[in-house]
């Protein structure tokens, strides 16, 4: 068993000062679900664990000039939360289909992006509703659009020294909807095979004056799929033109082959699922 | 190994332990407390064997850190029942629909049942398998355990 020292800081200050000091023998901790799980597989042996769960104040969700999401919030906050079910939906389906009742108590989605697992459920969502990340160290606050927090499998733009603080979402003018579809072969305790978020803003017309599509497991990282984003925007909703959009965003994946499943496989659910959710988070926008 | 003392509240009782900072809620129940009630089935989150309440939330204890206990009330189910003895209505239904064959997974299902049960006594079928799916259970094939809980919550309701 591993052995090794714990600390809970109560401020970011305190956390900037233990990181300084310990550097790369430290290891940050949120929920732990990652953490725990990697100490046991000896994948991690800390010196050091320092804990972010003193860190109360960035476990909110809020709503004011967009949505503010601190690092901290729960999956079970997100999956209870009213806001996030009407206003942020895909990540509402995200967050309530991530392990079990006792993971989403404690697991966070700063923990689940810092993670940056190719199949972190929270990622396409947030990418589907164009989140941008805050990132704070000693030296103060910057700003990452999650487009660009994401350079490898395990692998972020953030700094050993940066803690993630926030995520904001912008309000989106008009109709908008989303929604994310986890595809696994089991129900419940599942990592996706393959994830599926579409944020689709409608005219009254059913013209689609905004799209964004998030795509996991897809990639070695999480992707958004621009080709296809320019392709919908100004077009009628339609099959036709959705069904033509999963095409362009299958092209756009570059999926592997692994133990979960074949690349063709992952490319076909593309084409199938791109639709689907397209149509659902229309559906949410009219309110069935 | 370096010990801190840990403060919390265990089944309605105030204690510390000294234990090394890197063990987990598991361990310290099991082997400082002799609460062998939570179980290890897998260690990592999957199985549910390790289940308990911290908070009124159901864990995974077995990935709970000893430290965050501090200050927090724990509920084992050691601590259901009465002080007389009374049986907590979740385990009257378990014995009497067959919710327990093995056992192994009993304690931990019956503290995800009683999280679910605490917020709201009268759970849809839905409910209570999305409450329970972060317990296996390699004998029942659930049914039994459903009805259980679809019991218990009636006992619960009817004691209102
Ligand atoms: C049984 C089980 C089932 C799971 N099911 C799913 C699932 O269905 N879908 C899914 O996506 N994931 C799943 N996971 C993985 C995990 O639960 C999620 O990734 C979770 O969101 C991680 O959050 P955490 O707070 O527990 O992170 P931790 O384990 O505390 O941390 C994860 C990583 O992020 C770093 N970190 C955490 N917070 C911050 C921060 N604010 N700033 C900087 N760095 C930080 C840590 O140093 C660590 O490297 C599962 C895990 C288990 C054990
Ligand atoms: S022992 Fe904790 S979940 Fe299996
Ligand atoms: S009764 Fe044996 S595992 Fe559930």
């Amino acid at each position: 068993m591993v052995d090794y020292d714990y600390k809970k800081p109560k401020s970011l200050k305190e956390v900037f000062g233990l990181l300084k000091k310990y550097g790369p023998k430290a290891t940050l901790i949120a929920g732990g679900t990652d953490v725990m799980i990697n100490i046991r597989n000896r994948e991690l042996s800390p010196e050091i664990l320092i804990s972010l769960r003193g860190l109360s104040d960035l476990c909110y969700i809020r709503k004011n000039n967009g949505y503010h999401i601190g690092a901290l919030t729960t999956h079970r906050m997100l999956e209870q939360s009213d806001m996030v079910r009407a206003g942020l939906s895909a990540l509402h389906d995200a967050a309530s289909q991530v392990g079990s009742v006792q993971i989403r108590n404690v697991a966070t989605v700063g923990g689940n992006i810092c993670t940056a697992a190719p199949s972190a459920d929270t990622a396409g969502p947030l990418l589907a509703l164009d989140a941008t990340v805050a990132l704070e160290g000693p030296n103060g606050r910057r700003r990452v659009p999650i487009a660009d927090f994401f350079t490898g499998p395990s692998e972020t733009v953030r700094k050993g020294n940066e803690v993630l603080v926030e995520f904001d979402i912008p309000e989106e003018p008009g109709h908008f909807g989303s929604a994310y579809w986890k595809h696994s072969r089991r129900k419940a305790m599942d990592l996706p095979l393959l994830g599926i978020a579409v944020g689709l803003a409608l005219s009254e017309s059913q013209e689609i004056s905004n799209a964004r599509l998030g795509l996991t497991v897809a990639a070695p990282v999480p992707i958004r799929a621009y080709k296809a984003e320019e392709f919908l925007i100004g077009k009628r909703l339609g099959d036709d033109v959705l069904v033509e959009a999963g095409k362009i965003a299958s092209s756009e994946a570059s999926p592997r082959d692994s133990l979960r499943g074949k690349a063709w496989y992952r490319r076909e659910m593309i084409e199938v699922f791109v639709p689907r959710m397209a149509k659902l988070a229309a559906e949410r926008i009219r309110g069935e | 190994m370096k010990k801190v003392s840990i403060s919390f509240t265990l089944n309605g009782d105030k204690v510390t332990a000294e234990v090394p900072p890197s063990w987990t809620l598991l361990k310290t129940l099991r082997e400082y407390f002799e609460l062998t009630g939570p179980k290890e089935g897998c260690g990592t989150g999957e199985c549910g064997a390790c289940t308990v309440i911290v908070d009124g939330k159901a864990v995974n204890s077995c990935i709970f850190p000893i430290p965050e206990v501090e200050g927090k009330s724990v509920t084992t189910i050691e601590g259901i029942a009465s002080k007389d003895g009374t049986l907590h209505p979740l385990q009257k239904a378990f014995i009497e629909n067959n919710g327990v064959q093995c056992g192994f997974c009993t304690s931990g299902m019956i503290m995800s049942a009683k999280a679910l049960l605490d917020h709201n006594p009268d759970p849809t079928e839905d409910e209570i398998r999305t409450g329970i799916a972060g317990n296996l259970c390699r004998c029942t094939g659930y049914v039994q355990i459903v009805a259980s809980i679809e019991k218990a919550g009636e006992l619960i309701r009817q004691k209102k």
